[in-house]
């Protein structure tokens, strides 16, 4: 099976998830290709070519040097024609969201978008996740190629890279048409008040806590635990606390050494920007939350019960 | 701006799942609502169409039942709404959904399709830019704000990790929203009411032209595997909160 992986980098740097990407091509396969697409690749492409690949192409030009949908469309499908490979690996990063599903809509195929495994078992099975990780779905790759796949964080290991060594094919590109969409530079909102990332011992809320008013009650397990206080995204959606106060891909990303998740469901969004914390404590009424998956404790029960009832025997401990 | 918004009826947040008997999807949920980001992309909508004047369209494929999310975006001022109803629509794959709804807007020649940025059943993330594709229409993703600039629109994009970016576009165009973007209304009684009398026009997959084909198979739906051990701390809550205070003292060692 031949697999080509785009890369994704900004700036000179690649994205990690990329590498993760291209770990799980080659653990599936000996015959792995990779493309990097931008303006003066080539110190990149070099670092490709010291990877176990069968071949590096290197898309040029100045059109690419910023991301567009139109641009990166066009050279990744025109490149897809030529390279003629079984499987598209992309890794399911933002960007990749924006332009893949474009890619394979161009050349008449479907994305499996968000895929959590990828195997082989009498032709390529990948498997995502539905309902927000209540539940999962194998799909198989029916017919011939070929076919696409992004990849969650984590399906591959980005220290598992094989070495070796690998051509670079150079292809200097001219897209007649510039693209539609104009790009500004990306920018920060005013920096962060509150930095969740040094903290050693967080209490996030979620949806669970149904109402503004109610978030008291985890704000105190947090004083009583001398905790930082967090929250799953919907809570900062509707304006109950702060953005910065938000964990997950598009919040911070956290590691403290305890991190209690109360009526929190563990969306994948969610989990990748604490699944790094030490211990994970969840306090959920729903036995089949996802967030159990990675729990260390799991109480499954009312945190309008839990939550209270811990706060005191905190404070009875701490005196 | 003709303003269309595309918006999927999903199961309840805290209804049951039961995966079907032949393991190909869930069962009939016993409750259903909008997508949660589909009812932030029909609040764009409304919002833009109060600011600058048009119309705002609701397009939902789905069974009979998601007449009920119809109603609700036309309580909350959609102006009328496209149901393309098929009972079984996970018999089509992305592509083919995405197949259905863009020949349904094309008729409509909209300015602006707006659609949330992911189901919450499916959770693809990418029927809108399957439809830009297939539209000839401009697209951008992941978006936090949306703004009218000459003949065309300057929207904001969600980056990872804390980073923005601002994106011009031209008309038409469509843009996959996030959550957030905005603060939802809620429907008026008088909304309500109104709602009564608007029209909703109903279609098949068939009559738009898309067979129920799908590239990619659907091979089976089933509750994921645990992998991590947890330790479950079972009694009263009162039993449940003593012996986590202590586990916080004796195993993590933060108290
Ligand atoms: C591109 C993208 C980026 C995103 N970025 C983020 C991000 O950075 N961070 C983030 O968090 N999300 C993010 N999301 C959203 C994510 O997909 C989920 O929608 C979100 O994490 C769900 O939040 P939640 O768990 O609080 O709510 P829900 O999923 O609604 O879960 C609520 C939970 O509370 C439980 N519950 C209800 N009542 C009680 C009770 N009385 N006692 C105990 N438990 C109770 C329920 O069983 C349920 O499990 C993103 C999504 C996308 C598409
Ligand atoms: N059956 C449908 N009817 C109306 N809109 C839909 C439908 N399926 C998907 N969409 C839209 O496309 C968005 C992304 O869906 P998905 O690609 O499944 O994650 C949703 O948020 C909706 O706005």
């Amino acid at each position: 099976m031949k697999i080509l992986v785009v890369m994704e980098h900004s700036r000179g740097a690649w994205h990690r998830m990329s590498w993760e990407t291209l770990a799980a091509a080659q653990a599936l396969s000996a015959d792995v290709e990779a493309l990097v697409a931008g303006h003066e690749t080539g110190e990149l492409a070099q670092e490709l070519a010291r990877k176990r690949l069968s071949r590096v192409h290197a898309m040029e030009s100045p059109l690419l040097a910023e991301y567009t949908a139109d641009a990166f469309t066009a050279t990744v499908a025109g490149a897809v024609e030529r390279i003629r490979p079984d499987l598209v690996l992309f890794p399911h990063t933002y960007q990749s969201r924006d332009f893949a599903p474009k890619v394979a809509t161009r050349l008449g195929r479907v994305l499996v978008s968000d895929v959590i495994r990828l195997r082989d078992d009498n032709g390529l099975v990948m498997t995502r996740q539905l309902f927000q990780g209540k539940l999962n779905a194998d799909y198989r790759a029916a017919g011939p190629g070929p076919h696409f796949a992004s990849l969650q964080a984590g399906v591959g290991r980005a220290d598992a890279v094989e070495a070796g060594s690998a051509e670079i094919v150079t292809v200097r590109l001219d897209h007649g048409e510039p693209s539609r969409a104009v790009p500004h530079p990306p920018f920060r909102e005013s920096s962060r008040a509150i930095d969740l990332t040094a903290a050693e011992l967080i209490v996030s809320v979620g949806r669970g806590i149904k109402e503004k008013d109610n978030i008291g009650i985890v704000e105190d397990l947090a004083r009583a635990l001398g905790a930082e206080l967090a929250a799953s995204r919907p809570i900062c959606d509707n304006g109950w606390l702060p953005m910065e106060r938000q964990v997950g891909s598009s919040g911070q990303t956290v590691a403290p050494r305890v991190y209690l998740a109360a009526g929190i469901s563990g969306a994948i969004q969610h989990l990748v920007g604490m699944k790094g914390s030490k211990t994970v404590i969840a306090i959920n009424k729903d036995p089949d939350a996802p967030i159990f998956e990675i729990a260390d404790y799991g109480i499954i029960g009312d945190l309008f019960e839990v939550v209270p009832a811990l706060s005191a025997e905190v404070r009875k401990i701490k005196g | 701006m003709k303003i269309l918004a595309a918006i999927k009826q999903v199961p309840a947040r805290d209804t049951q799942l039961r995966v079907d008997t032949d393991a190909r999807w869930i069962e009939e949920p016993d409750a259903s609502e909008i997508n949660e980001p589909d009812a932030y992309a029909l609040e764009e909508a409304l919002r833009l169409k109060e600011a600058h004047g048009g119309e705002v369209i609701a397009l939902c494929a789905g069974p009979e039942a998601a007449s009920q999310t119809i109603r609700e975006a036309l309580a909350k001022g959609a102006d009328r709404a496209i149901h393309v109803e098929e009972d079984a629509l996970h018999r089509f794959d992305v592509l083919g959904v995405a197949r259905i709804l863009a020949a349904a807007a094309a008729a409509e020649k909209p300015d602006l399709i707006l659609t949330g940025l992911q189901s919450d059943d499916l959770g693809s993330g990418q029927t809108g830019v399957v439809m830009a594709e297939l539209l000839g229409y401009a697209h951008a993703t992941i978006i936090m704000q949306v703004e009218a600039q000459g003949s065309g629109i300057r929207v904001k994009r969600e980056l990872e990790d804390g980073w923005f970016q601002h994106v011009d576009l031209p008309l038409p165009a469509v843009l996959t929203i996030q959550s957030g973007i905005n603060r939802l209304r809620y429907a008026t009684l008088m909304g309500i009411k109104k709602a009564k009398s608007k029209e909703v026009r109903k279609l098949t997959a068939a009559e738009l032209g898309v067979p129920p084909a799908a590239s990619v198979v659907l091979d089976r739906v089933y509750a994921p595997l645990r992998v991590k051990r947890t330790v479950m701390i079972e009694g009263p809550a009162a039993e449940q909160a003593a012996r986590l205070a202590a586990i916080l003292r004796d195993e993590v060692r933060v108290l």
